[in-house]
Parts: C-alpha cells; sequence; structure tokens
C-alpha cells in the first residue's frame, strides 16, 4: 500500500516537472522564432523612419551629395515587376498544382512534382542567369519583363506545391457529390474544388509574390535598374531591393539612411499586399464545417 | 451431371419468381473488382420502376460498389465491372458517365452539400453548373425541391446562408433536394441516415417513402428495421454474392434462405 501511494507520489511530481520544462522550451523555441522579426522590425523602423516622407514616395533618386529626393520610380519598379511575375507565375502554378493534384496519380505527374521541388531548390541568382539567357540575350538589353520572368519562375514551385496541397485536403465526398449530379469532371474541379481550396491556395499566392517582392540577386542581371523614371517593360527598370544593395553598400552616409527607408517601405508594401489578400478572400460564409 | 446442376443452382441463386411490376434496371451476371479482387461475384437481380428496392448485408459485402456501379461511380474509386446493367434497354456502360448520373442520382452515407455555396444554390447545383441560368425557373425549383425534400419550411429564410450551416439531418435532406432537382429517375442511396439521429432519420424515411411515387430507390442500409421499414423488396448479400431477393414482408417474415435467417435474426455479420 506505502509503496503503491510512492509511486503514484514519484510519478505525479515527475510528470508534472517534465510538463513545466516542456512548456518553457516550447515557449523558448517560439521567442527564438520571434526574435529576429523584432529586431528586424525595430531596426528597420528605428532607422528607416527618418527618410520616410512624402518626398520618398513621390521623387526620383538624386545625385550624389544632393540630398533629399525619393524612390518613387523603385516602388512603382517593384510593384510592375512583381505584377508580371505574378501574372505569368499564378496561372501556371495553380494550373501545374491543379493538374498534380486531380489528374496527376501517374508517371508523368511524379515526374513534374518532382522536379518542382528540384525548382524550389534552385538558388535565385542562377534563375537569374536562365532569365538573362532566356529574355536579355535575345532581346540584347536588359527589361523589366526579363525580371518578371525571373520572379515568375521563383514563384512557381512555392505556388504549384501549395496549391497542390491545398486541393488535396478538400475531401473526396465534394467530388464524388458533383460527379454524382452528373457535373463533368473540369467543371467540379473548377466550382467546387479550386473554390474550397481558395482561401489555402490564396495564401501560397501571397508567399510566393513576398518572396518575389524581396529578390535582389536575379533582378540585377535582368531588370538591372535604373536612374530614371519608367515605366516601359522593355526597359531597365529600378527597383526597391536593388536600390537596397546599392544604397547599403555606398560609401555615403545619406544613400545608407535611404537604404533603411527603402527596406522599410518594403516591409510596409508586403505587409499591404498579406492585408489585402485577407480581405479579398474571406469567407462569404461564417460558419464553415 | 446431376449434381453439378445443383452446385451451380446454390452458388449462383436465381431470383424467386415475383411479380416486380415494370423493371427499370436489370443487372445481368454483374461482377466488380478493385484491382484483382472480386468484390461482386456474378449478381443478376430486377429492380423494379417506381419501388423501393433495399439492400443489406454485413459490412465488405458488395452493397456499396453494387450500388456505385449502377451509376457507374465505381470508376471514380477505380473499380471494373463485367456483365452488364441494362435501364431501360439501354447498356450503362455505353452512356456517358455524365448523362448517366444525371438520370441515376446518387445520395451518400456523408451529408456532403457544397460548403463554397447557399442553400439555394446547393439545391440547383447540378442545374446551375450544367449551365441553366434561369433566375425565376431556378427560385420555382429551388421551392420545389426543398418542399418534395421536406426542408422548405425549415430553410426558406435561410437561403442565402452557407449549406454547411446547416444541421446533419437538414444537410442530408438538402442533398437530395440537391439530387432530385436534376430531375433523375432512379435514387441511389447509401446508407443515407446512418449518421443522424433517430429523429432525422425518421424524416428520412417518410421522405423516401414519398420519393418512391416519383423515383425507383435503391437503398444500402445496415438497419435491418430500416429495410423492412421503407422498402418493397430486399436483397440480401453475402461476400459479394446475392443471397436472397425477395418481398419485403417475405423477406423478414418467412426468408426462403438460411443464410438470410441468421443475417436478419442478428446470429452473424
Amino acid at each position: 500500500m506505502e509503496i503503491k501511494s510512492n509511486i503514484k507520489k514519484f510519478s505525479f511530481y515527475r510528470r508534472k516537472t517534465a510538463n513545466v520544462i516542456m512548456l518553457s522550451l516550447s515557449l523558448l523555441a517560439a521567442l527564438v522564432t520571434l526574435a529576429p522579426l523584432i529586431f528586424i522590425f525595430y531596426y528597420t523602423i528605428s532607422k528607416g523612419i527618418a527618410h520616410l516622407n512624402v518626398d520618398f514616395f513621390t521623387k526620383l533618386p538624386t545625385p550624389v551629395g544632393e540630398p533629399g529626393g525619393g524612390m518613387v520610380n523603385g516602388i512603382v519598379g517593384t510593384l510592375i515587376l512583381v505584377a508580371i511575375g505574378g501574372g505569368i507565375g499564378i496561372p501556371v502554378g495553380i494550373f501545374t498544382g491543379t493538374y498534380l493534384s486531380e489528374f496527376g496519380h501517374n508517371k508523368f505527374g511524379a515526374v513534374v512534382r518532382f522536379l518542382t521541388d528540384v525548382l524550389s531548390g534552385v538558388p535565385s541568382i542562377v534563375v537569374g542567369v536562365v532569365a538573362y539567357t532566356l529574355v536579355v540575350v535575345p532581346m540584347k538589353h536588359f527589361s523589366a519583363l526579363a525580371g518578371g520572368v525571373a520572379l515568375a519562375i521563383l514563384m512557381i514551385p512555392t505556388i504549384t506545391r501549395t496549391t497542390e496541397e491545398m486541393i488535396k485536403l478538400v475531401p473526396q465526398s465534394f467530388r464524388e457529390a458533383g460527379l454524382a449530379l452528373g457535373i463533368p469532371k473540369w467543371k467540379i474541379t473548377l466550382m467546387v474544388v479550386l473554390k474550397t481550396a481558395w482561401k489555402g491556395i490564396a495564401t501560397g499566392i501571397l508567399l510566393g509574390l513576398s518572396r518575389a517582392a524581396g529578390e535582389t540577386a536575379p533582378l540585377l542581371f535582368t531588370a538591372l535598374d535604373n536612374r530614371f523614371w519608367s515605366t516601359n517593360i522593355f526597359q531597365p527598370i529600378a527597383s526597391l531591393t536593388v536600390y537596397i544593395y546599392t544604397y547599403a553598400s555606398a560609401p555615403y552616409k545619406d544613400w545608407n539612411d535611404q537604404a533603411w527607408t527603402a527596406a522599410l517601405v518594403l516591409i510596409i508594401l508586403i505587409s499591404l499586399l498579406s492585408l489585402i489578400f485577407r480581405i479579398i478572400t474571406r469567407s462569404k460564409y461564417k460558419t464553415t464545417n | 451431371m446431376e449434381i453439378i446442376e445443383q452446385v451451380k443452382t446454390e452458388s449462383v441463386p436465381k431470383n424467386i419468381p415475383m411479380d416486380l411490376g415494370h423493371v427499370k434496371i436489370s443487372v445481368q451476371d454483374l461482377s466488380a473488382f478493385f484491382g484483382k479482387t472480386k468484390v461482386i461475384k456474378n449478381v443478376s437481380i430486377d429492380i423494379p420502376e417506381k419501388k423501393v428496392l433495399a439492400i443489406i448485408g454485413p459490412s465488405g459485402c458488395g452493397k456499396s460498389t453494387f450500388l456505385r456501379s449502377i451509376n457507374r461511380m465505381h470508376e471514380v474509386a477505380r473499380g471494373t465491372i463485367t456483365g452488364k446493367i441494362i435501364i431501360d434497354d439501354e447498356d450503362v456502360m455505353k452512356i456517358d458517365p455524365v448523362y448517366l448520373r444525371r438520370k441515376i442520382g446518387m445520395v451518400f452515407q456523408k451529408p456532403n452539400p457544397f460548403p463554397t455555396m447557399s442553400v439555394f444554390n446547393n439545391v440547383v447545383a447540378g442545374l446551375k453548373l450544367n449551365g441553366f441560368r434561369n433566375r425565376k425557373a431556378l427560385k420555382e425549383i429551388v421551392e420545389k425541391t426543398l418542399k418534395q425534400a421536406a426542408l422548405w419550411d425549415e430553410v426558406k429564410d435561410m437561403l442565402n446562408k452557407s449549406g454547411a450551416a446547416l444541421s446533419g439531418g437538414q444537410q442530408q435532406r438538402l442533398c437530395i433536394a440537391r439530387t432530385i432537382a436534376v430531375n433523375p429517375e432512379v435514387i441511389l442511396m447509401d446508407e443515407p441516415a446512418s449518421a443522424l439521429d433517430p429523429i432525422s432519420t425518421a424524416k428520412i424515411e417518410e421522405l423516401i417513402f414519398e420519393l418512391k411515387k416519383d423515383y425507383t430507390i435503391v437503398i444500402v442500409t445496415h438497419n435491418m428495421q430500416q429495410a423492412a421499414r421503407v422498402s418493397d423488396y430486399t436483397a440480401f448479400f453475402y461476400m459479394g454474392e446475392l443471397v436472397e431477393f425477395n418481398d419485403t414482408k417475405k423477406m423478414f417474415t418467412a426468408p426462403s434462405k438460411k443464410q438470410t435467417e441468421d443475417y436478419i435474426t442478428g446470429r452473424f455479420g
């Protein structure tokens, strides 16, 4: 009897202690994950806020030594590059993901799935070289289009795999319900399956766009840079990331400060994008199964 | 020679002669396979028009597969069949599955309304997704079919809410409404009440009773009482074989096969 109660006591404290230790470890890990993000926000805001004014969003960059100026061309450039990338990458990604999940249960599907995974591991600078060879060389000059193509290639694996995974989560019973109503399979895929999975797919698109918006390396030899105002997609174009790269590595204090502001603006843009996505993908119905 | 003949009749049971009225679907020597596994073994049965046929039998006896092969839903699960299923003199394997399924609707075990669609759109999903867009006609169809499915009074004020917002029993009646909205001739039901509470089950059973005036119904059920209550004819499947096909009353009072009696009295299965 005594032994039994001792065992009970011992295991009770052991269990409690183990619980506390494990809980603290998880909490610590969560903090470690959060810390870099907090530091990034802290530094970019504290250092970038100084130059964050109307001029930054309305004026072109000034020559070295001349104070003031902004990066309106870089902001618009980044938006154009991401738009081109998304315009190519989103449809290709969604269609590929849909194919893999709904129709790709064969050898070809397995090969595509494997290659998509390989593509997601290809360094972005290598993707830049590919876009250079595919677009810049035949066009004989750098262009926003080439930059957009590079960004699209970077987005495709993310969007493809998220689409595939999200579509897989749609219960088979919805497909069967549609088929039993005599609805052709492609319509079920489009109007039932994709619609049900849409929220998750949107998250994948957002991840892809955000990653693309933050890329520098593939833009260096595709979109290049442009000190002037340009919205022509067949000409070189400025971007926030390339500006951050050149301004941060320049030996001028003035430029370094503006690089921080550019970084802050980039973060704000991506956050805005995320917010817009949340709003447009908000479920029409509050109650879901 | 005589012995062989006897064995044959034992292993391939013949239908008991009955007056079935007009035969809607004639299943002839049907076998179904998943890969190399034969899950239905040479089943022949005539399904009478505008009557309820219940299919009973223990789990894994091929009831669902049999039901699914009638509107070729077995193909979705990559099953294959041999033999023939004739509906109104047409071989189902020769009809495009999309058209066939408009003629032979199906209600599933778990209610599966489309969660991204409103109650209204769920009812007319089959029509809308097939290009029927006359708003006024759709409205009439929604009201008519929801009344037919005994659901109109409960949902008439929430037609714009999500189909998933309804209770389980309401969802299942919504699925039945969705099925009859495309105006089928046959309705297949795969344990339509097994996920529902007794009150919802009773409603579904009443509904089946009403629906058989207009539709030919085949229902798979695990619930023997349910089969006895709702059906006119009952077929007992065991290990992929049709053991007995009989008038429901006879089946539950004086079954002609020992196996049937053992099953319905709960001695196995």
